[in-house]
């Protein structure tokens, strides 16, 4: 089963007309045959990191999916009874992974968010971070990309410096604050702007028979921080045998958004980025952010009541691959460049959980030469980025981020992942520990190993 | 609702993140993994330590306040299910190893460990702890002891009460006491052994010493399956029958084959056999090779489509996931399921599930098995829908048939899972008025006001007479 989706594609659209009912007023509301699958077993409360922490039901999958089917009875009412437990969620996904009914708590969570979303827009008290972020930036392009100037100019300006010197960054709350101060050196412009529309192929070529085209799905996150990322994920492509193209008009994921309930946002995002990639005419859809690939592959739910909608998002989202997931489809060549370390390998949520990607990126790095691989315990836990969950829900992102840490193998002298959220996060633990360790991406290695070729040989 | 004097003495002893009490907070533990009869607790409580369960119990009990204690909420009988205002006192927060004595091969735990992680503490020492309920990886060892509780290996190995030898418990009055010696044989009358099983009415363990054990040299696991439900059950009785007692002999029919493989747990069973038995052999290097080769032949002898041993250790790991998961992967072919528990002589097998299959098709409602053939102890799978209205009633109903009829072969109404709830009627069925009232004369020496989880295990005599006249004319119709 390892390779494939942890749940296999839903081929018809489900409860595309849902009776609005109990205390979900709002369109969308949690699918009846979801919750329904729930058989209150109980086997997900060991992995809920939330349970974990506090062991409280309210917190854990089952007592959450519970709430949501008690409120769809309209025993319960869409109040903070129900908010704490649906937005205290990580939306990790760890349940589903070893739910043996096949739960899709992930997509009742967020749904239930949805009808809170609806319910503060009608009442006018939508909280200011989702408006800022969610609909003011993430959603513009250009925005974007001026925060990304913005952050820059603060960082290269010096002013930086004076901020610290006077700390004025104090006016902001201590988790924000820290974040900052881990922040990448935006060095880079945008990987969007920057690479060409169209990269032909390097390399002898996969062993794939015919030509292959990537298209590369480049974030926001993602090239806003470690915009060398994607660059490195282009060279990795072409080098073997992908002719790469980057659709200019592609936007954010809004992944962000179906997370925080506003699911219409997220369904502009997508429509946009369907029609971007589908007149791209790539045979994948290449993403290097576990977050957005979940996302990406997730976008039929998004167009449920929309019959042809929903084809078209199906018909993207078949062409969806994480990166370590096309290069192993394609027979990726094994890089000969030797990199003497030893790593450790953190499982994203996103990319385990959500998408079953566990062997492939372990795969990549197992094939490069010198580089030993030591396994992090406990691997698929959240690290609590989860989105912006470390921003919203602090104290308990930070003591995930501190177990995360103590687990990190003592022999490691980096820790590898594929989602630039974890990265930031355990960017941030590092730092705070003076772990003197690195954090890196996947993709970074494999490329720094066939970069190492082209020296050596 | 508890009055707020109450409420503060209670935040006092375990501080304000251990006190659930907001009515809308309450909800989620209306009921353990037994849904078809819930209620709204009081009050959460989540006590860190023994002193601190005392002292709930003691500030309860002087107020007249009945309490259950609660695990992971994994049982399957209602046992943790509040009927009657209850506060919980959920033991989840009590999750520590406390100590692990590998020479004398003891491990002393507080309740709310989880079964699997102690096996998974003391495996680098070549140890594990035997009794494996198919939750093991998320119930409670305090749950285990509730229920006496058992798993898929204890038929060699025996059930929770073989592995416990010392408890520590706070009265229902929050007096102390120490029951059995982690090293000695019990003197005196056995108390310890009455309070494993007895689902949390006399009390609430706090701290248990369970035996650890050396871990198998060798283990092999066989895969058989059957086109005819009789010949894995001729095949069950003749494993026995020919001298092996295998570690563990379980069996799954269609309809649960169907379920588990369409979760992630997928083996890939044949849409035309009847039956599939899991058997498993352990002990001395030399010897298991050699017994694996009997089980399989035993497996030929009567008329086995397929038998092969296990290649590897991730096949075999799939294939008792595909056995543990099964209950719940029910979750995919069924809204909603209850899961029966009664036990048989295991030569009455094939007649049962005969008997069984017939009430399902009179009652409308799919019946998977999954069970644990090697100890006669079955776990019918009665599928249904609680959205349709009378469909839960209807679903209990076959239930008690399925159940009566396993008193009726010689057998009993619980193997592993407890009365709860959900087979108190069914006791009435079982025992003698004289044996339910000692029973309750037992209890009331712990717990004499019944404010501790009451209710549940025995049933009250006001309704005995009832059932037993209803019971007496059921039968004289059926027989």
């Amino acid at each position: 089963m390892s390779g494939t989706l942890s749940q296999p594609a839903r081929e018809t659209p489900m409860q595309a007309d849902a009776p609005k009912t109990g205390a979900f007023a709002y369109p969308e509301p949690p699918d009846r045959d979801r919750y329904s699958a729930c058989v209150h077993c109980g086997f997900c409360l060991e992995v809920c990191p939330t349970y974990q922490e506090t062991s409280d039901e309210n917190l854990s999958p089952r007592g959450r999916v519970y709430l949501i089917k008690q409120a769809a009875q309209g025993l319960l009412a869409l109040d903070e009874g129900l908010q704490n437990p649906v937005f205290s969620c990580l939306d990790c996904r760890a349940c589903e992974s070893v739910c043996p009914s096949g739960v899709e708590v992930g997509a009742l969570i967020e749904k239930a968010r949805g009808q809170f979303h609806h319910k503060a827009e009608e009442e006018g008290v939508a909280s200011p971070l989702t408006r800022l972020f969610l609909r003011g930036v993430f959603a513009h392009p250009r925005r974007l990309r001026a925060l990304g100037r913005m952050l820059r100019l603060y960082q290269k300006s010096g002013l930086r410096a004076v901020a610290h010197g006077l700390r004025l960054l104090h006016v902001l709350p201590p988790h924000i604050r820290e974040m900052e101060a881990v922040l990448p050196e935006l060095s880079d412009p945008p990987a969007l702007l920057k690479l060409p529309e169209r990269i032909p192929t390097a390399g002898s070529g996969s062993r794939a028979a015919a030509p292959v085209t990537g298209a590369l799905f480049t974030g926001c996150v993602m090239d806003l921080f470690f915009s060398d990322i994607n660059q490195a994920t282009a060279r990795v492509l072409t080098r073997n045998g992908l002719t790469v193209v980057v659709p200019k008009t592609q936007v954010c994921c809004g992944a962000l958004h179906v997370h925080a309930g506003d699911r219409e946002q997220a369904r502009a995002l997508a429509r946009q980025n369907i029609d971007a990639f589908l007149a791209a005419g790539a045979d994948y859809v290449v993403v290097n952010a576990a977050g957005c690939g979940a996302a990406l592959k997730e976008y039929p739910e998004l167009f449920t009541g929309q019959p042809d909608l929903y084809a078209k998002a199906q018909a993207f989202a078949r062409r969806v691959r994480d990166i370590s997931e096309v290069l192993v489809e394609v027979g990726f060549q094994p890089p000969r460049g030797r990199i003497e370390r030893t790593v450790t390998y953190h499982d994203a949520c996103h990319l385990c959980h959500a998408q079953g990607i566990r062997s492939q990126p372990r795969q990549l790095l197992a094939s490069i030469p010198g580089l030993k691989l030591v396994p992090l315990p406990d691997s698929e836990r959240c690290c609590g980025s989860a989105g912006i969950y470390n921003l919203t829900h602090p104290d308990m992102a930070n003591r995930l981020l501190e177990r995360k840490l103590d687990d990190i193998p003592e022999a490691a002298d980096a820790v590898v992942m594929g989602n630039p959220g974890c990265m930031l996060q355990i960017r941030l633990g590092v730092h705070r520990r003076q772990a003197g360790i690195d954090v890196l991406h996947t993709v970074q290695l494999l490329d720094e190993s066939y970069r190492k070729e082209v020296i050596e040989c | 609702m508890l009055n707020s004097s109450l409420i503060r003495k209670l935040t006092e002893i375990v501080g304000p993140g251990g006190v659930i009490h907001d009515s809308k907070q309450l909800a989620a533990y209306e009921c353990d993994a037994y849904v078809a009869q819930t209620g709204r607790p009081a009050a959460v409580v989540l006590p860190a330590d023994t002193d601190q369960v005392a002292q709930v119990v003691r500030c309860l009990a002087r107020a007249g306040v009945p309490f259950l204690p609660r695990g992971a909420g994994t049982g399957l009988s209602g046992g943790a299910t509040p009927m009657h205002q209850e506060v919980v006192i959920s033991l989840a927060r009590m999750d520590k190893l406390l100590h692990v004595d590998f020479a004398n091969q003891r491990a002393t735990v507080q309740p709310g460990f989880v079964n699997l992680d102690l096996t998974r503490q003391v495996a680098p020492q070549g140890f594990y702890y035997a009794p494996d309920p198919s939750s093991q990886s998320v119930c409670t060892i305090g749950g285990n002891v509730g229920e006496n509780a058992g798993g898929s290996h204890c038929l060699k190995y025996g059930v929770t009460t073989n592995h416990v030898v010392a408890a520590k418990l706070v009265l229902p009055d929050g007096g102390l006491v120490q029951l059995g010696d982690a090293y000695g044989d019990p003197l005196g009358l056995d108390l310890l052994g009455l309070l494993v099983g007895s689902e949390g009415t006399l009390g609430i363990v706090t701290e248990i010493t369970v035996r650890i054990l050396k871990r198998p040299q060798e283990v092999k696991t066989v895969m058989a399956w059957f086109e005819r439900v009789e010949d894995a059950s001729e095949t069950v009785s003749g494993i026995i029958a020919d001298g092996i007692i295998p570690a563990a002999c379980e069996m799954m029919d269609q309809l649960a084959m169907q379920a588990v493989d369409k979760s992630r747990y997928h083996v890939g069973y044949p849409p035309d056999i009847e039956a599939v038995l899991l058997i498993e052999v352990d002990g001395l290097a030399a010897g298991v090779d050699e017994l694996a080769e009997r089980v399989v032949e035993v497996c030929r002898r009567h008329r086995v489509r397929t038998v092969r041993v296990a290649k590897d250790e991730a096949e075999r790991s799939l294939w008792w996931s595909s056995r543990k998961m099964a209950f719940p992967a029910i979750g995919r072919i069924s809204p909603d399921y209850m899961v029966q528990d009664g036990v048989i002589p295991r030569t009455r097998l094939t007649e049962v599930l005969k008997t069984i299959a017939r009430y399902s098709r009179e009652a409308d409602l799919r019946v998977a098995n999954v069970f644990h053939a090697g100890d006669g102890n079955l776990h019918p799978l009665i599928c249904y829908d609680a959205r349709i209205p009378g469909q839960t009633e209807q679903a209990t109903e076959l239930g008690r048939r399925i159940l009566e009829l396993c008193v009726d072969v010689g057998g009993s109404i619980t193997g592993e899972h407890g009365v709860g709830v959900e087979k108190i009627r069914e006791m009435e069925y079982l025992f003698t008025d004289a044996e339910l009232h000692l029973q309750t004369r037992l209890r009331e020496v712990f717990n004499p006001h019944d404010l501790c989880n009451p209710g549940k295990l025995i049933p009250r005599p006001a309704r005995c007479v009832e059932v037993k006249q209803a019971a007496a004319a059921l039968a004289s119709h059926t027989v």
